[in-house]
């Protein structure tokens, strides 16, 4: 038997597309959650590799919670124009008016708990039966269990211990009316994985994945950006540094690193180099628990 | 740099997801912020050292009990090569979990404790891995450091292992001694095993030739979908999306498209929106027909002298995944790839053991983790491979479809 080995970019690459077709053959109304992250812009290039000349045969949607940085929205704009395919934007906001519900409080008041509230009524109002999403195995342990195609019911809940297997790359999709599936295609993806996807494929990000100077405060060892979202205290001091993110959430719950690297080959040196996690350095919101990420993904988080 | 991905099969008690814990911590790819978390939990827990497993015991609920529920999915990478580890947990209730884990991967770890040698355990891993066809195996003789590094007892275990693999046709083994607790053996070579003159088992991993599961002898192309611009400019665009399984494709190959029968020729093959001659296992591309025929999705497009099996009769090895039994009669959805055909299960031969391979003939259900040989009538001709010869494209799953759930895996025989 002769045989061939496929570089590994271009196996994760091809399994990512297959799993794209297979939410186009076997749903009548997916979406693709699209945050202007990193993550989400990599599914993008990845749809257009997986449909293009084709439209994509879903809308791509954003969650907004009113606290983005700047930056990512403007780039979320731009490049669904470029497209030419179709950006829904829910607002937090409006969930929060239209349902009474009760903004945290706090210095670092997030919005992140409430992103659910939206995402699940915008799977109601376009009556989505598939959302994908840049999840990624690595980067927390709730989400090393979960499969590709992973079954929420009509609250949006998981269930880990009532997972489908998933077998061989067979994905099934068959869900009663009211239920949805959320679609992981970069699962087996690492950070490091999707950076060097980033400067293979030669992806444009927005600017402040790059090193650029900010003003931040110290919060318990992580650097947060000064903004209308946080609320300062007297014992804060401002200070300068020069900067840049590691992911992209709330500009209430996501921390900078100080960083010089300007260019993607620096960004990649320093993440081989890196001692600390994505999500620890950079996520306020994940060290509430030990089981965070477990309690909201139950609850229909992503 | 290519992909290994790889299965480690033992229960909590061989020392597995310390194994995994010690793999990923001396390749460097545990990070402070999670050993602090470990740390912490460790403290608690009153125990003395790291303990490294918990940094695979991922939910809460696992964490209470100190069991692994589910497969979790870990990655690490070395200069060499990226590695995706399946972890699957061993206890007897969970088949169903490492048969699920098993089903993609290149290559199983099989732990065995050094004190207690090979166990009933070690049997049905070993049974499970020559059933999934997992082409190569590792015998990880763990626990070295309780039995004092000794030469005799590991080739004792060796000599007994070798048995349980004959009998099961298991060719492709290699045997490693180590302490995972300890880390001999797992990135370095072990000077209290100076007796052992294989690598070390990351050595080893990052060597061993896989084949990648790619077989360039048969081809094979499961159309998922039908790229039809119908834009003014691009009016006549008719492309068959898809991922090739199995084998490579040429501009100008003879193709039949299956079930249908229909043939044509490849006139134009197109990656990643770039037009190319060839294309090869396991690359997504959109596929272009000289003729303008009938293909939809769960058509499998395949050269014209290498035909798949057809057959509404299937022959498979059966293994049950649900808490609710399998009523012979009823009627379940078969997938195999992204073909979707209605099917009742028409007759079971018998169940097999998992911990003896003896075969119970007088069964008439399948039960959760039963291994069953079956008679599967499907609702219309079945394209397919025997699994032995080509897994990709004969491994099948059984819906439920009333549920909605994955109720059973085929290896169709």
């Amino acid at each position: 038997m002769e045989t061939y080995s496929l570089d590994y970019l271009d196996q994760l690459e091809s399994e990512a597309i297959h799993i794209f077709r297979e939410v186009a053959g076997q749903f009548e109304r997916p979406a693709l959650l699209f945050s202007g992250g990193k993550d989400s812009i990599c599914l993008v290039h990845l749809a257009l590799k997986a449909f293009r000349p084709g439209k994509f045969p879903f809308p791509l949607v954003h969650i907004d919670t009113g606290h983005n940085f700047p930056e990512a929205l403007v780039f979320r704009d731009r490049l669904a124009e470029q497209l030419g395919e179709k950006l829904i934007v829910r607002k937090v906001e409006d969930t929060i008016k239209a349902k009474g519900l009760t903004e945290p409080k706090g210095k670092f008041a997030s919005r992140n708990a409430l992103q659910t509230y939206t995402l699940l009524d915008t799977i109601e109002e376009f009556e989505f039966d598939a959302c994908i999403g840049g999840a990624r195995r690595d980067e927390e342990k709730a989400r090393a269990k979960e499969r590709i195609f992973s079954v929420r019911d009509e609250f949006g809940q998981w269930d880990p211990k009532l997972q489908r297997p998933e077998l061989w790359n067979i994905y099934n999709g068959k869900i009663h009316k009211g239920e949805n599936v959320r679609v992981f295609p970069i699962s087996n993806w690492t950070e490091l994985d999707v950076w060097n996807y980033i400067k293979r494929e030669n992806i444009a990000l927005p600017n402040i994945y790059f090193s650029h100077e900010r003003e931040v405060i110290c919060h318990q060892g992580q650097l947060v950006a000064v903004s209308d979202f946080i609320q300062l205290e007297e014992s804060d001091t401002v200070l300068k540094k020069t900067v840049r993110y590691r992911t992209v959430g709330d500009m209430t719950c996501t921390a900078a690193v100080e960083s010089t690297a300007s260019h993607i080959d620096d960004i990649i040196n320093e993440i081989i180099a890196t001692k600390t996690s994505e999500r620890g350095e950079t996520r306020i919101d994940d060290k509430v628990s030990e089981a965070a990420m477990e309690d909201r993904k139950k609850n229909g988080y992503f | 740099m290519d992909i290994l991905r790889f299965i480690t099969a033992g229960s909590v008690d061989d020392g597995k997801s310390t194994l995994i814990g010690r793999l990923l911590y001396d390749s460097k790819s545990i990070m402070i912020d999670q050993l602090e978390a470990i740390e912490k939990q460790t403290r608690n827990k009153l125990a003395g050292e790291i303990d490294l497993a918990l940094l695979t015991d991922g939910l809460r609920a696992e964490r209470e009990q100190g069991i692994t529920i589910d497969v979790a999915y870990k990655y690490f990478s070395t200069n060499k090569r990226k590695f995706i580890i399946a972890d699957a947990p061993g206890h007897i209730q969970y088949t169903r979990n490492m048969v699920t884990g098993a089903s993609n991967t290149d290559l199983a770890i099989i732990l065995i404790d050094a004190r207690n040698g090979v166990v009933e355990q070690t049997r049905r891993h070993s049974i499970i891995t020559s059933l999934l066809k997992i082409p190569k195996v590792v015998v990880a003789v763990n626990k070295m450091d309780l039995v004092d590094y000794s030469e005799d007892i590991y080739n004792n275990i060796v000599i007994d292992y070798q048995k349980v693999a004959t009998s099961l046709g298991i060719k492709e083994i290699t045997f490693i001694p180590l302490s995972a607790l300890n880390g001999d053996n797992i990135v370095e070579k072990s000077e209290r095993l100076s007796w052992y003159d294989g690598d070390s088992l990351l050595t080893f991993l990052e060597n061993v030739e896989t084949h990648q599961s790619v077989n360039l002898d048969i081809a094979r192309f499961p159309v998922q979908y039908v790229i039809r611009p119908q834009t003014e400019h691009l009016h006549d665009y008719r492309g068959y999306a898809g991922k090739i399984i199995s084998g490579i494709y040429r501009k100008g190959d003879q193709v039949i498209i299956q079930p249908s029968g229909t043939t044509s020729t490849v006139e134009k093959i197109e990656l990643g929106g770039k037009e190319v001659e060839v294309a090869v296992a396991p690359q997504s591309i959109v596929l272009h027909l000289a003729d303008d025929v009938d293909v939809s999705r769960g058509d499998i497009i395949v050269p014209a002298g290498q035909p798949c099996k057809t057959a509404q009769e299937l022959d498979v090895l059966l293994c049950w995944m649900d808490s609710k039994k399998l009523q012979t009669g009823n009627k379940y959805i078969l997938q195999i790839n992204s073909k979707t055909v209605r099917c009742a299960v028409k007759h079971i031969a018998y169940r097999l053991d998992v911990n003896t391979l003896q075969k119970d003939e007088q069964v008439s259900t399948a039960a959760l983790n039963d291994i069953v040989r079956a008679t599967i009538k499907t609702a219309a001709p079945l394209p397919h491979d025997a699994y032995e010869t080509l897994r990709s494209n004969g491994g099948a799953i059984l819906i439920d479809e009333t549920s909605c759930v994955t109720v059973g895996a085929c290896m169709i025989q």
